[in-house]
């Protein structure tokens, strides 16, 4: 562990976002995962996104369970408001924080074990209830803070450090995020930056239940021969379906790769993703489709990656329920209580 | 681009930017951790091996190495080396046990001609070595410039006294008050060496109307300076005026403002801005109250009837030709004349040899300096060597102790009956400060202070008494904090590819962004694609091998702040800070050779 804090001086020539802010304002504390940690790959890769995407930290709420992972909303957005639940009730947490103020984004940082065990409800029914929210999935397939038992998602086959084969099937999230209804899909690999960090991005933009399985090696119990999460094992049989570019704010789309190639999706916030194919069949809007071309590859031992599943036209839980747009902290006495005549004119309304 | 060599000596010493840029390369993160430690005796003999008058060069010095350090690069100012290297000076222990001794001799004889900085640290080498040195100065002590120009209240004579005390000792012979007249009777003397050490000891001329007839008040800086040093000169009218932009035009205001000056001020040709003199030195004498007046060219000598009563300046503006190039030219406002009892021409200086005789095989150039090898410091006479202010004009004492290093080493060469003109690599010491699994031999932790003002005596009471000196130096604990703020360039990041399995954490921890992996290219292409833009193109990539993605680590060096993170973070070791010492090889070392091991 790093004893020393990360130093205050930056880049003299570090570029400002349109808030004035270089991306080093965009961090929190300095890690204390172990050296080398996947996941800190991932919380470089939110620093970044959430700087190109000029947000003002007060309005990211970021919420986390229990694991290696859910200890990195620590080590980004310092300025951020933050919620560290109980184990694998992140996504619960996350749905009423969300329903009391729809205005702030929604991190939810979890890991696999924190989602595909304990927490494996919670997940499903934030995701089947289309909270609009990032849910981000540190995936390094063992128990780290327990000294690298396999966790669900790890494959069946696969090694431990310690010689041991896994012998159970493997949870896969992305499966049961597409089955359950996720209207933003997607795989990365925290030794990929250039692709995470757009998808974070464009999930951050996605008006609905955005997912994303992170595949990102323990350093310390899953980075073997044998492991299917490790660096090497992950370079070697990654199966990007397409490369993106989030086009926000003032910049204008310059967007210059041959026509045919790219695919502009609106979001609803008004930015722009530019979907570079890469396997010229792959249609990121076929629901089914990526679901038999996920379990297709995934029999071959591909791990695809690249933005799966996006419906732009995506409803929240909020437009489900009807609720009111205003936050509920923020709503006046008179709004919240507004009188007898008004009690009986609704209670006459259900005689 | 190649990967780097990092085995080549010049890479790592061009990191440490302050050590690079001295002349006398003293490796100046070495001896600022040993200040930060309290032991100002090792800090010190570092300083003494290296530059020879730590005490001295501790307040006067030209500081190159300020500029170039890396601090300024990330925060406003520098570390204060100069400063730093003073407090060594003062807090040190008695260090006469860790001297050289004066050795058995060897039967070589040297002469050397002037006693200031350049002849002493040429003496200082071959001393100890055995050789019979022989110091000539018209002056009764030793110093040269050092005692005769520099006011005592920046520099003491007890300190000039105990550093050139620490040479003489070693068994040099000095004649003082004996002034070298002929080269010629010098050759005859049969010396195996001579080094002409004598400065830039004539003080230019200002030709202009009036002059003649007003000699009794208008002064050359310089001499008045020795003069005012001895105690010939004690006093001054109560208005003057300093011409020259220089440090000594800043040495003569501050020393008339001490001797009854009271408007005393300085006049310079060009723009403030342009002004020779170092900054603090301008800073200093701004404190005591000298305004110092810009584009002003002096035009002729105001008196009556001999007796001088001002100057009269044309104005001028500076203009900028196509190629960049300053001139001044009248600004057509009319002349302004300046009313004073006594002027100080600062001007510059100029070498002046007429006690070379034409026929003594030393040739001169037709700006009638002698012809002299850069490298090795020898005349066209073979056996008579030059360095210092005689060797290429009047520049600063850290100059004339590098010279009298080289110069040192060529005649002991000569004398050894090597080639002078075989030049020995500096000596690379590599350690790594790996402690445990975070924990490193120096401190890593970033200062975040800002430069620490060094404290003054009250300007009333310095003013009173020219013998009193103006700075205190910094006390322990400013010492610590200053010291603190030393970035640690000489522990280098050194990099192993075949440990690298490409996690990214050292980019994503690297609190200055200056780690890459990324497609290898060319310098100028490399530099367009870095985390973070390349700010300083003279400033080195340290590129690596192929990794097995096929890409390159490229780290910009630029703005580094050593703080090991980097490292910290690497969960494979590829990363290790690795301290190197490097030192000059000066006369008598052993001699490394190209096969020694730098990394």
């Amino acid at each position: 562990m790093t004893y020393i804090a990360k130093p205050k001086f930056h880049h003299p020539g570090l570029k400002k976002n349109e808030l004035g802010y270089t991306h080093r304002d965009y961090e929190g504390k300095i890690s204390t995962l172990c050296a080398g940690c996947g996941h800190d790959s991932i919380t470089a890769s939110i620093i970044e996104a959430c700087y190109e995407l000029s947000i003002e930290p007060h309005r990211v709420a970021k919420i986390s369970g229990i694991g290696c992972s859910s200890k990195t909303p620590d080590y980004f957005l310092g300025n951020s408001h933050g919620f560290n639940t109980v184990h694998g009730r992140m996504p619960s947490v996350l749905t009423g924080a969300n329903l009391a103020n729809r205005d702030l984004i929604y991190l939810g940082v979890s890991g696999d074990g924190d989602s595909a065990s304990i927490g494996f409800g919670q997940f499903a029914h934030s995701i089947r209830r289309g909270v609009n929210m990032t849910y981000i999935v540190e995936n390094n397939g063992v128990y780290g803070l327990t000294k690298g038992q396999f966790s669900a998602t790890a494959d069946r086959g696969s090694k431990s450090k310690k010689g041991v084969t896994n012998t159970d099937n493997a949870i896969d999230l992305v499966a049961i995020a597409l089955q359950l209804g996720a209207t933003f899909v997607a795989r990365s690999f925290s030794g990929d930056k250039t692709q995470l960090v757009p998808l974070i991005a464009a999930a951050i933009g996605h008006k609905g239940a955005s997912f994303i399985d992170v595949i990102s090696p323990c350093i310390a119990f899953n980075n073997h021969a044998g492991s299917t999460k490790s660096f090497d094992y992950v370079r070697e049989h990654n199966d990007a379906v397409n490369r993106l570019d989030v086009l926000v704010g003032r910049d204008p789309i310059a967007v210059d790769y041959a026509p045919g190639t790219v695919q502009v999706v609106e979001q609803h916030d008004g930015s722009k993703i530019a979907l570079r194919k890469i396997d010229a069949d792959y249609d990121p809007h076929d629901r089914l489709g990526a679901q038999t071309f996920l379990a297709r590859h995934a029999a071959k031992g591909q791990i695809v990656t690249g933005l799966l599943y996006v419906d732009p036209d995506a409803e929240d839980l909020h437009a489900h329920l009807d609720t009111v747009e205003t936050p509920l902290n923020t709503l006046e006495a008179d709004t919240l209580c507004p009188g007898s005549a008004a009690l009986d004119k609704f209670n006459a309304s259900l005689r | 681009m190649k990967p780097t060599d990092i085995a080549a000596p010049d890479y790592f010493h061009k990191v440490v930017d302050c050590q690079w840029a001295c002349p006398a390369h003293t490796p100046v993160p070495e001896y600022i951790r040993l200040i930060a430690q309290g032991r100002y005796s090792d800090a010190y003999m570092i300083n003494w091996k290296s530059n020879v008058f730590p005490g001295i060069l501790g307040r006067t010095c030209d500081r190159p190495c300020e500029p170039a350090c890396r601090r300024g690069r990330v925060e406003e100012t520098p570390v204060a080396i100069c400063r730093l290297k003073r407090v060594a000076a003062d807090f040190k222990d008695d260090i006469t046990l860790r001297l050289p001794r004066p050795s058995a001799k060897n039967g070589k004889r040297v002469a050397f001609v002037g006693g200031g900085p350049a002849s002493l640290t040429v003496a200082r080498d071959l001393a100890p070595l055995g050789y019979h040195c022989t110091v000539f100065d018209g002056d009764p002590q030793a110093g040269g410039m050092m005692r005769t120009q520099i006011p005592k209240f920046r520099l003491p004579n007890s300190v000039i006294d105990e550093e050139t005390g620490y040479i003489l000792n070693l068994g040099v012979d000095f004649k003082g008050g004996h002034r070298i007249e002929s080269m010629k009777a010098l050759l005859a003397e049969k010396y195996d060496a001579i080094f002409v050490g004598s400065g830039a000891p004539r003080g230019r001329e200002l030709d202009i109307p009036g002059r003649k007839e007003a000699a009794a008040n208008v002064h050359i800086g310089i001499d008045w300076l020795s003069s005012v040093s001895f105690g010939h000169t004690d006093k001054i009218g109560k208005r003057v005026i300093v011409l020259g932009g220089g440090n000594t035009a800043m040495d003569c205001c501050r020393t008339a403002r001490r001797l009854g000056g009271e408007e005393v001020k300085v006049v310079v040709r060009s723009g403030f801005e342009e002004m020779k003199a170092s900054p603090w030195e301008k800073e200093d004498a701004l404190h005591e109250d000298i305004p110092i007046l810009n584009f002003l060219v002096p035009v002729a000598f105001v008196h009556d009837n001999g007796k001088l009563t001002g100057i009269t300046f044309q104005k001028v503006k500076a203009e900028y030709d196509s190629k960049g190039r300053r001139n001044l030219v009248p600004s057509g406002e009319p002349d302004q004349t300046i009313e004073c009892d006594d002027v100080l021409v600062a001007v510059g200086q100029e070498n002046a040899f007429p006690w070379i005789e034409q026929d003594c095989g030393i040739e001169f150039d037709k700006w009638h300096m002698p012809k002299v090898d850069p490298k090795t410091f020898v005349s066209t006479n073979p056996k008579v060597f030059f360095g210092g202010d005689a060797a290429f004009g009047p520049k600063n004492i850290i100059w004339a102790v590098a010279q009298g290093h080289d110069a040192a080493l060529s005649i002991h060469k000569l004398l050894s009956g090597e080639d002078i003109t075989e030049r020995p690599l500096p000596e690379v010491h590599v350690s790594s400060q790996k402690m445990g699994i975070h924990e490193w031999s120096y401190d890593n932790d970033i200062s975040n202070d800002k430069r620490y003002k060094v404290p003054h005596r009250d300007k009333v009471i310095a003013l009173k008494d020219i013998r009193t000196e103006v700075e205190l130096g910094y006390d322990v604990k400013l010492a610590l904090g200053e010291a603190e703020r030393c970035l640690n360039c000489d522990v280098q990041t050194v990099f192993s590819t075949s440990l690298c399995i490409e996690c990214d954490a050292c980019v994503d921890i690297c609190p200055m962004d200056c780690i890459t992996f990324t497609e290898n290219g060319e310098e100028a292409d490399l530099r367009q694609h870095l985390k973070a833009p390349s700010l300083h193109p003279d400033q080195d990539l340290y590129v690596s091998s192929d990794l097995k993605t096929g890409r390159v680590m490229v780290k910009d060096e630029d703005v580094c702040l050593h703080c090991g993170l980097c490292a910290e973070r690497c969960p494979t070791g590829a990363w290790d800070m690795q301290k190197y010492l490097i030192e000059m090889t000066h006369a008598g070392s052993a001699c490394p050779t190209k096969s020694r091991s730098a990394a």
